[in-house]
Order: structure tokens, then C-alpha cells, then sequence
């Protein structure tokens, strides 16, 4: 008898630690191994859980990598035309202005095909949030330069290294999109480590506050992996991005209109200020 | 009966949306539609309506895309490149199911053309209108009051097939002033769209707009859904008007501004004894065959006059299909052609001459 209630007792005690996001589908994704995806998926899911946003919540996604997205998220989701998704988050967000509207886009979605639809979303300050997976490279259609491939990058489009003189320069988003009003939160982040992990988590919980606050646009870049397109193991993808990645896209909050100009472009100088200008919520 | 008011047809266009419920609007300016925008731009916001000026029209499309996933009434308006530009975001309308009106003021072309009336996208808006195995409805008004009765049934239709619409109208509607009864603004209803992308709410699975089928089987099962939808609006929705058919001769088949240039014609003929008539497609997608399969019996020539070098007269001969002769007769590049020409033509062919011509030279 006093066994019995000793193990009722125990069971009570457990508590759960971990566990899938309710935002996230119970299904098997698509991405390679080492890919960030997975981690930045869960990100977002675990942010839109905190916030208990789930049931008004409607993600957009990309023409990519992340394509599928739709089937990953366990909200309302719109798949977009190729670069399309700030504009069709605009139609969402303006004909729900109480919902919460997010898209998630990667390099050439957002960066090349879509630009103008990324500036303009910004410079209207469209109360949206963008999750940007910036990996420098076309992963879907099988390792294509990116517009923000590295200077001497090889990929199949540039085997002989891309050549600035012929293919111009990388785009550093975050740094453009910072110059622009209507933009609250422009911060780039990263999920290499654990610790980079966590800052990325409170970035991402940020720039949806920012949304559901109502101060305008608010994106979030997160320096990501192509370990098959890359032709790189998980491990050796990290090491590639700390290296060669972080030195041209440097980690820091490069617009917060809560912080000011002046804080934000100090944190930004700081190197990696993955966790600059975030309290901490966890 | 309601006051007539004396409104230009992009006018009308858009006083006749706000009236069928429709309270959101994207768009980007080009002639010669501007008008439309503008009377958006200023009747939407006083009554809690979206207006908004896109970047362009690729991104005006698909804020339609995103509003109408939301499940609000939505148009976009534009002219010929800026459909070009819209293409890609309709051909993600109807694969995602979605409903959406788009209004063509079309101009001359092809590239920049000119900015006169034209019936030149009538291939793009029936035949083309995006990539892959899709088909839109097209309606073609021919007068002011048309262009205002159109709408509701544009979004009407719209919602009850899960399609985009278009009305297919020209610069010469576009820029015209008539008189025109407007429909009364309340008592619209509009449906249920439980598959909207409004939020779960944590209350029903969650909703999704999507075009995607990455498995053959479940594309082909997709498309094959849709194509039978279009098989039900085919037998169902072809509207056209007929005037003069019954004894005619020589049917003349126009649709629009063309239409109205028909009809004088066929009056000036009628007085010299010649029994010509005209139908007047209303539906250009559905193609309105009904009527014209009818007509083959009793005429022995039909007769296309268009606004183009000839398009709208394949789909004719394609219904004639051989029994009967089919002349064309058009202007291209923004020329209007005069009643008078057209009843020369008729004389033609009541002569036994064949036609087919643009402007005056016989092809």
C-alpha cells in the first residue's frame, strides 16, 4: 500500500523537459543531415508556442529549400510563388491585421528573385516577420551561386570561384535593409552552437513581439548550411561557416528602433553580438 | 428603379466591386485603367476598405494571392504588359484554387504597344493566361451598364468555382462615359469560405494555399479535380446575346467595344435588305458555343470582327467547324474600325466574296 502511493507521488514529479513544439507537425522533413533548417523550424514553433499564438498564426513559405514548410508547421500556412511571399504576407496581414503573419525564405527567394519584394515590404513597414536562411547557396535546385554566395565560392554556376568581376558582389541584407525606415528589427544570428542556439531562439521571440506590437517590419537572418552543396560533412559545414560565412556576414542587431540607431550599429561593430540587445526571456 | 449616374467604365468597374462586397483592392498604375485605381484609392479607405499602390504587378498579383487565401472579396486591375507581369501569380491562383477578379483594360500590342483600344490578349486571357493546365473565366462587357453588372457576377462565380475571373474589357469601355444604374449596395451575401487561411484558432485543422504537388499521381488527381469543375462551368455559365439571329444569312460574332461597331453595321445592312445578325459573346471562357452551334444551321456565313489580327476567330471556326464559311474582318494596335466598314464587308461576303481581312489588306 505505502509502495503504491510512493509511486504515484514519483509519476507526479516528473515533469516534461523536452518535447515537440504544438507548432510543429509530427512528420519526417525532407532536409539533408546538418542542415539548419530542422533547428530554425523548430525556433519559430517553439517561439509561436510561447507566445500561444498557434491558432492565429499563418506562415507563408518560400520557393527553396524550405518549399515544404507548409507541411512542417501546424498552423495555417500559404505556400508562395518563387520571392512572391513578402507580397502575399502583405494580402494576409492587410485583410487580418490581427492575425500573426510570418514568412520564411531562404537566399534566392528572398535576396535575388524577390529583392524588390523584401524592400518594399520593408519600406512600407508591412507588420510581417521574416525568418531568412541565408546558406549562400541554391539547395533545391542542387547548388546553384547564390546572390550571396562568397566572393571565389564554388558552385555549379561558378566553378571557377565566383568572380566579382563578373558576377558582382554578395548582398548583405541585413546591413541594406537597416538603411530603410518601416524596418523595426533587422538582426542576423546563427545556430552553431548551443549558445548561438538560445540567442537565435530570443531573436526570433523578438521580432514577433515587435509584429504583434505593431512596430513594423521585422527580420530575422540566420546564417545556415548546405552541407550537400557545400560537398562537406555536418561538422566541416559548421567549421565552413564559422570560417568563411561569420567574417563576411558578421552576427549582430543592425536595426532595433526600441534600442536606437546608435545602440544597434555599436552592437553590430561589437563582432558577434548574437546576443546584442536582447534581455533575455527564457 | 435606382437614379442613373453618368460614370466612365473603369469608374463603374470599381463603384460596381465596392457594391458587391469587395473592400480590397492592389494594384499598380498604367493606361489606360488608372481610373479604377484612382477610385479605389480614394472610396476604400473612409469605409475601412485596403487600397494599396504595390511595387509592381508581380507583387500586386500576389497580395491577391495572400488577401484571397485570407478569404476576402479581391481585385487587381491593370492593362496588357501589366497582365503579362500578372500571369505568373494567376497561374498560383488557380492552382491554388483561389478566387480573385482581375480586370484587363487592354491596349495595343505586343511589348509597350500603344495605349489605344485593343482586343489583343484574347488568346492570352482564354487560352494562356499562366503556365501549366489552367483555364480562367473570362467575361466581356460591351457597354458601361455591362461592366457594373458584370462584377458580382464576376466574384460570384469566382467563389462558386474556387477560380480567378476576368473581366476582358478595352481602353475605348475603359475611357467611356454612359449612364448606368448601380446595384443596390446592401443585401450582399457573401459565402462561407471555410477553406481560408484565417488562423485554426485551435478549433479545426489548420488550412493551406498551396499549388504544389510534388507527386505525380496527386498533381494529375488535383488538376483532373479541376478540369471537372471546368466541365460544369462550361455547360453551365456561357452567357452571350443574340440580335437579329433568327433569319440571318451572315452572323456576325463580336464581342465588347467590337460588338457595339457590330451592331450598327448589321442595322445599316438590315435596311438595305441584307439578313445579317450578331451574337455577342458575353463569356469568352466559357466560349459561348451554345449559341453559335445553334446558329449554324440557319446562317450560311459567319463573320469575326475583332479589335486583333484575328483571334477570338479559332474558337468560331473551331464551333462552324467546317460547315459553313467563317471571314474575319479586324484592326489591330488601337484602331477602331468604322460601322461603315464592317457593312462593306457584309455586302462582301452577301456578294459571295470570302473575307479576311486586317484593316485593308485581304490575307
Amino acid at each position: 500500500m505505502s509502495t503504491t502511493t510512493e509511486s504515484v507521488v514519483s509519476t507526479e514529479k516528473r515533469r516534461v523537459l523536452f518535447s515537440r513544439p504544438k507548432s510543429l507537425s509530427d512528420v519526417v522533413t525532407h532536409y539533408c543531415p546538418g542542415c539548419t533548417h530542422g533547428i530554425v523550424h523548430r525556433l519559430v514553433a517553439e517561439v509561436i508556442d510561447q507566445l500561444d499564438i498557434e491558432g492565429k498564426t499563418i506562415g507563408v513559405c518560400p520557393v527553396g529549400c524550405s518549399v515544404l514548410a507548409h507541411n512542417y508547421f501546424n498552423f495555417d500556412m500559404a505556400q508562395a510563388a518563387h520571392g512572391r511571399a513578402p507580397a502575399v504576407a502583405t494580402g494576409l496581414k492587410r485583410s487580418l491585421p490581427d492575425s500573426v503573419v510570418f514568412t520564411y525564405q531562404g537566399d534566392g527567394d528572398l535576396a535575388s528573385i524577390g529583392m524588390a519584394e523584401t524592400v518594399h515590404a520593408a519600406l512600407r513597414g508591412e507588420k510581417i516577420t521574416v525568418i531568412f536562411i541565408n546558406n549562400a547557396i541554391y539547395g533545391m535546385t542542387g547548388g546553384q551561386m547564390a546572390p550571396t554566395s562568397l566572393p571565389g565560392q564554388v558552385t555549379q554556376t561558378s566553378p571557377y570561384g565566383r568572380d566579382i568581376e563578373a558576377a558582382g558582389y554578395p548582398v548583405k541584407v541585413c546591413e541594406l535593409l537597416s538603411g530603410l525606415e518601416g524596418v523595426a528589427l533587422a538582426q542576423r544570428v546563427t545556430v552553431d552552437t548551443p549558445n548561438h542556439v538560445r540567442a537565435a531562439r530570443r531573436a526570433i521571440k523578438k521580432a514577433f513581439d515587435y509584429q504583434i506590437e505593431g512596430l513594423g517590419y521585422s527580420i530575422i537572418e540566420v546564417i545556415s548550411t548546405c552541407p550537400t552543396n557545400w560537398g562537406l560533412s555536418a561538422d566541416a559545414s559548421m567549421k565552413w561557416l564559422r570560417e568563411n560565412m561569420l567574417p563576411y556576414y558578421p552576427l549582430g542587431v543592425f536595426k532595433d528602433i526600441k534600442a536606437g540607431a546608435a545602440a544597434a550599429g555599436a552592437a553590430a561593430a561589437a563582432g558577434d553580438a548574437n546576443t546584442a540587445g536582447d534581455a533575455g526571456d527564457e | 428603379m435606382a437614379e442613373k449616374v453618368l460614370m466612365k467604365g473603369n469608374e463603374a468597374l470599381a463603384e460596381a466591386a465596392i457594391r458587391a462586397g469587395c473592400k480590397t483592392f492592389f494594384g499598380y498604375p498604367i493606361t489606360p485603367q488608372t481610373e479604377l485605381a484612382a477610385y479605389m484609392a480614394k472610396a476604400l479607405p473612409p469605409i475601412g476598405g485596403t487600397y494599396l499602390q504595390a511595387e509592381s504587378e508581380v507583387a500586386a498579383i500576389n497580395m491577391v494571392y495572400g488577401a484571397s487565401a485570407a478569404g476576402v472579396r479581391v481585385m487587381t486591375s491593370s492593362s496588357s504588359p501589366g497582365v503579362s507581369l500578372k500571369q505568373e501569380g494567376i497561374s498560383y491562383l488557380i492552382g491554388a484554387d483561389l478566387p480573385a477578379l482581375i480586370i484587363n483594360i487592354q491596349r495595343g500590342g505586343p511589348g509597350l504597344g500603344g495605349i489605344q483600344p485593343s482586343q489583343a490578349d484574347y488568346w492570352q486571357a482564354t487560352k494562356a493566361t499562366g503556365h501549366g493546365d489552367g483555364q480562367i473565366i473570362v467575361l466581356a462587357p460591351s457597354t458601361v451598364q455591362e461592366m457594373t453588372d458584370l462584377v458580382a457576377l464576376a466574384f460570384d462565380l469566382g467563389d462558386k468555382y474556387r477560380t480567378p475571373v476576368m473581366i476582358l474589357a478595352d481602353g475605348l469601355l475603359g475611357q467611356m462615359m454612359e449612364p448606368v444604374e448601380l446595384p443596390e449596395t446592401d443585401g450582399v451575401e457573401l459565402p462561407e469560405k471555410p477553406w481560408a487561411l484565417t488562423g485554426h484558432g485551435n478549433s479545426r485543422e489548420k488550412n493551406m494555399a498551396n499549388s504544389m504537388h510534388l507527386d505525380p499521381q496527386e498533381l494529375e488527381d488535383s488538376i483532373l479535380e479541376r478540369y471537372e469543375r471546368y466541365l460544369v462551368i462550361k455547360q453551365d455559365e456561357q452567357l452571350a446575346e443574340s440580335y437579329l439571329t433568327e433569319d440571318a444569312d451572315i452572323t456576325l460574332v463580336a464581342y465588347g467595344a467590337a460588338a457595339r461597331v457590330a451592331r450598327s453595321a448589321v442595322n445599316k445592312v438590315r435596311a438595305e435588305g441584307i439578313s445579317a445578325g450578331l451574337i455577342r459573346p458575353i463569356s469568352l471562357w466559357p466560349f459561348s458555343v451554345d449559341v453559335i452551334e445553334q446558329q449554324v444551321p440557319i446562317s450560311s456565313d459567319f463573320l469575326s470582327v475583332e479589335f486583333s489580327m484575328g483571334q477570338m476567330v479559332d474558337d468560331l471556326r473551331l464551333v462552324v467547324d467546317g460547315r459553313k464559311r467563317v471571314h474575319f474582318y479586324g484592326h489591330t494596335g488601337g484602331i477602331v474600325p468604322t460601322p461603315d466598314e464592317i457593312a462593306d464587308v457584309i455586302r462582301r461576303i452577301a456578294a459571295g466574296e470570302k473575307v479576311n481581312q486586317v484593316a485593308f489588306r485581304s490575307y
